[in-house]
């Protein structure tokens, strides 16, 4: 396999080129713009034969995509942040309509603060729209993430659509080397999309995503569900079919590094990752036995996968990007309840941390699972934020 | 419940939400002698509930017709009068 070094936004491109999207519908927005430039460069060469949409809105580029979707062709589009959001209603009507589109979000903070950088507020502000929600660590996860998307949205069992998340400037600008699939390997792993029994059709008429009274709405959202849980299998039966073609597996729902023995856990999602890998090798050095959980997946949640590997740690340290003031970490509650069913649970401590892009190094990762631990013995809060300047004073 | 697609999915057909005929409260009546056959009532009814005749002259399919009065506002000739109806 050629061997190139990528951006993570080239990478999603090159994942699109080589999925033979055709229907291409976005609007601009940093730090995503790179993605569609580079497609609407491929479209213009003739490198890839898609029909690529200007359109003058997200909430266009959304609905661009709902309909070519449902008119059968495979879609992409891209966006961040505040690009998210004005797409929101589109969004959720993208899941409910069932339609397998694949989207990749460069996540970014939201204003106010006006912020340009990482924060994963945006995605997680979509949760629950009916989307699978898939988060990348490296540029090579990016490019194999997109083409993976693709085969688990379109898989019969499942027929809900995708979003790929990228760290904003870590991951969307961070050039690494990357193993490009050959054209002839994604050909194979994924073919010509088929058609759904629910495709508009001009020989056979129908209107789509018509009203449903109360006496079916529950049904439809009841599917809805019961193709999330199934997806969850496909995810992981389409990590495998990936990994026997190129060498490549991810683990499917989690990325488990050292938790074979580990006493404490860390439960991470996106790039920094890597960084609570480094924070895990300096910990085993100094004899605490710590490993990383990484979330690849947060919808469908991986709950019994994470509950399992969770049950033989004394303790977790959830860290997470973003915050829902009031609460405070969806991450935390998350995980929290994946784990209250389970007769075995570790103490869990929370932490808020990187917020619009504040730097976060395997040193804060050190200090978090250090003071889950204390906390453990001596209580203490179960909330923390993590390199607040100030401490709580800034209040 | 496996007999439901995955999404809310309608077929046309004539009708399906009943005969909304019942929601009106004025119904066009047309006057044929002044009716220049231009069928812009016929172009304009979102129903349609203006049923084209093969000379090119229209009825109102009380059935379905809303009494929505788009038909006599549109009309040149003033052929079409909206008036109120009385049980």
């Amino acid at each position: 396999m050629p061997r190139v070094v990528l951006s993570g936004n080239e990478a999603v491109a090159v994942g699109v080129k080589l999925s033979r999207v055709n229907v291409v519908a976005a609007y601009p927005i940093t730090p995503q713009t790179t993605i569609v430039e580079k497609i609407a460069d491929y479209v213009e060469q003739g490198e890839l034969k898609a029909r690529f949409i200007n359109v003058e809105s997200e909430h266009s580029a959304m609905a661009a995509c709902i309909g070519a979707a449902a008119g059968g062709a495979r879609c992409f589009t891209a966006t961040s942040s505040q690009g998210l959001l004005y797409m929101g209603e589109m969004v959720y009507w993208a899941g409910g309509a069932r339609l397998p589109i694949v989207m990749a979000v460069v996540n970014r903070a939201l204003a106010p603060p006006w912020s340009i950088w990482c924060d994963h507020n945006d995605a997680l502000s979509l949760r629950d729209a009916g989307w699978i929600q898939m988060w990348a660590e490296s540029v090579q996860e990016v490019l194999d993430m997109m083409v993976l998307a693709y085969k688990v949205a379109e898989n019969e069992r499942v027929l809900l659509p995708v979003m790929v998340n990228l760290d904003g400037f870590l991951l969307s600008h961070a050039y690494e080397p990357v193993e490009v699939p050959t054209q002839e390997t994604v050909d194979l792993f994924l073919p010509e999309k088929r058609p759904a029994p629910y495709w508009i059709d001009v020989v056979d008429p129908k209107s789509y995503g018509t009203i449903a009274s109360p006496d079916t709405y529950m049904e439809f959202r009841f599917k809805l569900q019961a193709a999330m849980d199934e997806a969850a299998r496909v995810i992981e039966e389409v990590d495998a079919e990936w990994s026997r073609m190129t060498g490549r597996s991810y683990g499917g729902l989690l990325e488990l590094y050292k938790c074979e023995d580990a006493e404490v856990g860390l439960v991470v999602v996106g790039s920094w990752a890597g960084d609570a890998k480094e924070a895990i090798d300096r910990l085993r050095e100094k004899g605490v036995r710590a490993g990383v959980i990484r979330l690849r997946v947060t919808r469908p949640f991986p709950s019994r996968s994470l509950a399992s590997v969770a049950e033989s740690m004394d303790a977790v340290a959830v860290v997470d990007r973003s915050l829902s003031p009031g609460l405070p970490s969806v991450l935390l509650s998350e995980v929290r309840n994946a784990l209250y069913d389970n007769g075995k649970k570790p103490y869990v401590k929370g932490f808020i941390a990187g917020l619009g892009g504040r730097d976060v190094t395997p040193l804060d990762f050190e200090a978090a699972v250090e003071s889950t631990l204390k906390a453990k013995e001596d209580g203490g809060s179960r909330v923390e934020w993590l390199g607040l300047k100030g401490g709580r004073d800034v209040c | 419940m496996s007999n439901l697609p995955l999404t809310a999915i309608a077929y046309p057909a004539k009708g399906s939400a009943g005969r909304t005929g019942l929601w009106r409260t004025e119904r066009p009546v047309i006057n044929y002698e002044r009716c220049v056959k231009c069928l812009i009532c016929w172009l304009y009814c979102p129903e349609p509930a203006v049923v084209r005749r093969g000379d090119d002259s229209v009825e109102i399919d009380y059935d379905y017709c809303k009494g929505c009065g788009i038909c006599a506002n549109e009309c040149p000739a003033k052929a079409i009068t909206m008036v109120e109806e009385v049980s």
